[in-house]
């Protein structure tokens, strides 16, 4: 197989999953600024609770990989329903500035948490046979964590389309970002909606910490690093928006995996080009609001 | 110096697939007054927000003194004497009702550009703000912050805040909205005082007010310029009677147009 | 009489000359007394004076602190005033302390004071190109755009780590005396007055500024933006002129810092940098001026003391801190002081 081609494969499939991890984690952040406005940069923290649980799980209590990565899931999305109700509920009404540094004072007192109890040094888990190695395909051996990283993306991508664009809530989600005035107008219990797809948002995000722990390692400090990468993604996309998200995440994704192939050092500067770029033309993302 | 202040020739605008503004001519002569009206949704505030430019025309001219300013700023426009009042007020709530007008006139002159003067140094400014004060009785209030004021004054200064720009085109959405009686009238006698060289542009849905004030009247429905006349053609139409059924005068008010 | 838009005059409420001529007294003194120098403004001057003769063993970190006092000056003339939220802030930070630092470095200048004056205008200058760009935005596209374009500043000295330094800095700066004069002695007495100088001059022109009709229209975006295009302001052009004049002051405390320390690195960009004058500005109060003296010194003073214990801790407190001050003090220590000042003018009547 000529070179280029396979460089295209190895970018298109490492960029890929890294797209999934960029979507599993953001969508849920997507949805809620696009539902209630509430600018949520505990976000990261939550995806960073998600992964120390998931090592927790797995190295003290041997538990599997996967199973650990849902309990890790609907953990944090259960703790994630008292931080709305008590704490992020008083402030809706709020300026983005207020949200903003509420939020970011959380992620730090997370971050100093996890630092208490986990140190400060990378964690990796272990990972079933099954997704050690590679799956050869001749020309080029892919990473079968990878892969399923990649598919576990495909079936939620699935299953989240098929709840916005099917269900009754999904209807009612999408109403209500649409125009949450009308909606409230109609019967739709807003507050109930947003606490749900809050729970959904950072129980997706605490997978997408689980998932990332192989891919990057994980260490208190990725609850502020990945931070700005699921906003880029949110801007990028546009708020409120499952389509939105999985386009930003995808040519992020595969951008920025791009330029760290192609261009080593220079790498690391693509993705903020192209965020700049897409927000210089389009403000509102891809598929936002106007 | 032409004789017609103020222009809008097939004004269109839709929102995906709803037409909001629909072939809409209108015309302001030099000291016009016109009222325009029309049931709710009919799209008077929409009208208004592409007159202004707060809102771009999917198609269509507005000329301003004879100039198409259809691509030029709001900003630009209100420097070119377009001034408008706004449905609900919109007010710098945190400052005091003297700053506020105060504000208004520094822009109108240029003043505000500057960096180094302090602000209150410039008599002149301090003057002509307590005229506007004076004639709409707000000279009181002039040092509240606007958010103490009751609704019906903070409306006053609403007003106060169109008349120093010195436009010459005024546009007034629903001025008296919100105003308990006993000080509406005070606003229409000083929408009666104002140069009768300015050409104004008022949205209502107090029929007593139209009537009182109105030389012409537009009527909107769905958008659309339904007719046009003066008032005691308008009176006489059964067909503007027929699209105001149930909301006859004096019972509208405050509501979207 | 001036020529109003009004043809004959409403009967105004006060008809007697002598009253209205009194409020128009009243309104003007009302507006100067708001805007002139009262003495309550001189405690922080004196406490920094103060503060010399106190510590003079603590001198070094007495300059720091007068340099984020600055910054957070700086931010606060857009986020306080204009009403202008950025993540961003740093990059300007960053410019003037390259600026400086490559001066020395790669220019052999070193004069401290024309320095620093360059890391203002190099850094004024990028605010201006950014501003230009950027600021036909808000919400979320802004915070996003500012943070990627710093950045972006950051990765391009990264990818120019040759003329940069890189993390690893550009080490080994000295400055010369200042005014040819004045040796930059160990103990830092001589850059604490220094950045104290450079500190009253720059915050006398950001009074100034402030207090103009130029500042009053900041306020007036910051307060009602539709409002202000009505009335025919030119928002976009007023908030690039605050954004190049506080990113020339950004650059400007920037350029002070890298002479402080002798030491810049890349680190001078990192999001950290933003975020800390954000929580400085945040705790002492925005849209005041003196809330970055407050909340810059506050802020300096703790992370000094509770960060050499432990920096975790010193991170939950922050964090902590912050979270209280978004929920009960939103308005800053400052805003504490006037809502007790407030309580105590009732009193009185």
């Amino acid at each position: 197989m000529p070179k280029f081609a396979i460089i295209a494969v190895s970018i298109l499939f490492d960029g890929l999953a890294y797209a999934m991890f960029l979507f599993i984690t953001s969508v849920g952040l997507s949805v809620t600024m696009g539902l209630m406005g509430f600018v949520n940069l505990a976000h990261g923290a939550f995806a960073m609770a998600g992964g120390y649980i998931v090592v927790s799980l797995t190295r003290d209590l041997g538990i599997g990989f996967v199973p650990s990565l849902g309990i890790a899931a609907v953990t944090v999305g259960a703790a994630s329903v008292v931080f709305e109700r008590g704490l992020y509920r008083r402030l809706y009404k709020a300026t983005d500035l207020e949200q903003v540094l509420l939020t970011i004072g959380l992620a730090f007192m997370a971050i100093a948490t996890f630092t208490y109890f986990y140190g400060p040094i990378p964690k990796s888990v272990p990972l079933p046979t099954w997704l050690q190695g590679d799956i050869n395909l001749g020309f080029r051996a892919f990473p079968s964590y990878r892969a399923f990283l990649i598919g576990l993306g495909i079936v939620l991508i699935c299953v989240l389309w098929y709840a916005f664009e099917r269900t009754n809530i999904g209807a009612k989600i999408r109403a209500a970002v649409d125009n949450r005035r009308m909606a409230e107008s109609v019967g739709i219990n807003v507050d109930r909606l947003f606490t749900l797809t809050f729970a959904v948002g950072s129980g997706l995000a605490a997978l997408g910490g689980g998932l990332a722990i192989q891919l990057f390692g994980l260490s208190p400090s990725f609850a502020v690093l990945y931070l700005v990468l699921f906003l880029i993604v949110v801007a990028v996309g546009g708020l409120g928006s499952l389509k939105g998200t999985l386009l930003a995440a995808l040519v992020l994704g595969v951008f920025d995996t791009a330029g760290k192939y192609l261009l080593a050092d220079a790498g690391g500067f693509f993705i903020y080009a192209v965020t700049v770029v897409v927000l210089l033309i389009k403000p509102q993302g891809f598929y936002g609001r106007e | 110096m032409t004789d017609v202040a103020l222009q809008v020739l097939g004004l269109n605008r839709s929102f995906g697939a709803l037409r909001v503004t629909r072939d809409v001519d209108l015309t302001l002569e030099r000291g016009a007054r016109r009222a325009l009206i029309g049931p709710n949704g009919a799209g008077k505030t929409t009208l208004v927000n592409l007159i202004t430019g707060a809102l771009k025309p999917s198609t269509g001219k507005v000329l301003l003194n004879g100039v198409d300013i259809t691509a030029t700023s709001q900003a630009e426009r209100a420097r070119r004497g377009l001034a408008r009042t706004f449905q609900i007020n919109q007010l710098f709530r945190g400052l005091t009702v003297l700053e506020n007008v105060c504000m208004v006139i520094a822009e109108r002159d240029g003043y505000a550009n500057n960096l180094w003067r302090v602000v209150g140094s410039k008599r002149v400014i301090l003057d002509e703000a307590l005229d506007y004060l004076d004639a709409l009785r707000l000279t009181g209030d002039a040092l509240k912050l606007v958010r103490e004021l009751p609704y019906g004054r903070q409306r006053l200064v609403e007003i106060a805040l169109a008349l120093a720009q010195r436009p010459r085109v005024l546009l007034l959405d629903e001025p008296a909205a919100g105003v308990p009686s006993s000080e509406s009238h005070l606003i229409l006698d000083v929408v009666d005082s104002l140069d009768p060289d300015i050409a104004i542009l008022i949205i209502e849905h107090d029929m007593d007010v139209v009537f009182r004030f109105a030389r012409e009247i537009t009527v909107l429905v769905q958008g659309a310029v339904f007719t046009q006349g003066t008032p005691a053609e308008i009176m006489a139409n059964e067909e503007v009677r027929a699209v105001y059924l149930g909301q006859r005068h004096g019972a509208g008010g405050g509501s979207h147009g | 009489m001036s020529d109003t838009a009004l043809s004959k005059s409403v009967e105004p409420v006060s008809t007697a000359s002598a009253d209205r001529k009194a409020m128009r007294e009243r309104a003007a003194d009302y507006l100067l007394r708001r805007h002139r120098l009262g003495w309550p403004e001189l405690l922080p001057w004196a406490a920094a004076i103060a503060a010399f003769f106190l510590f003079p063993d603590r001198m070094t970190f007495g300059g720091q602190v007068l340099i984020m006092v600055l910054f957070a000056l700086s931010l606060d003339l857009i986020l306080g005033y204009a009403g202008i939220v950025t993540l961003g802030h740093a990059a300007f930070f960053g410019i003037g302390a390259y600026t400086v630092g490559l001066l020395i470095a790669r220019l052999g200048w070193s004069e401290p004071i024309s320095s620093v004056i360059a890391a203002g205008l190099v850094a004024g200058f990028f605010g201006f190109l950014f501003g230009v760009f950027l600021l036909r935005y808000r919400g979320l596209t802004l915070l996003m755009l500012t943070l990627a374009t710093a950045i972006m500043v950051q990765e391009t000295g990264n990818l120019r780590s040759d003329i940069s330094g890189g993390y690893d800095g550009l080490p080994g700066l000295v400055i010369s005396p200042l005014f040819g004069h004045f040796d930059y002695d160990l103990y830092g007495h001589v850059n604490y007055l220094y950045v104290l100088g450079v500190l009253a001059i720059v915050f006398y022109g950001v009074r100034r500024v402030v207090h103009s009709p130029f500042g009053q229209a900041l306020t007036g975006i910051r307060e009602n933006v539709r409002r202000m295009h009505a009335i025919g302001s030119p928002v976009h052009r007023r908030l690039v002129t605050v954004y190049t004049i506080a990113a020339g002051i950004a650059g400007i405390a920037g350029g002070l810092f890298t002479q402080t320390n002798a030491f810049v690195t890349l680190a001078v960009f990192d999001f950290d940098v933003s975020a800390k004058i954000m929580v400085m500005l945040i705790l002492g109060g925005t849209g005041r001026l003196y809330g970055a003296f407050l909340g810059a010194t506050v802020y300096m003073v703790l992370e000094d003391y509770f960060s050499k214990m432990s920096p975790t801790f010193w991170q939950l407190g922050i964090g902590l801190l912050l979270v209280l001050t978004v929920l009960f003090a939103p308005r800053g220590v400052l805003g504490l002081f006037e809502k007790a000042a407030g309580y105590f003018r009732k009193e009185r009547r």
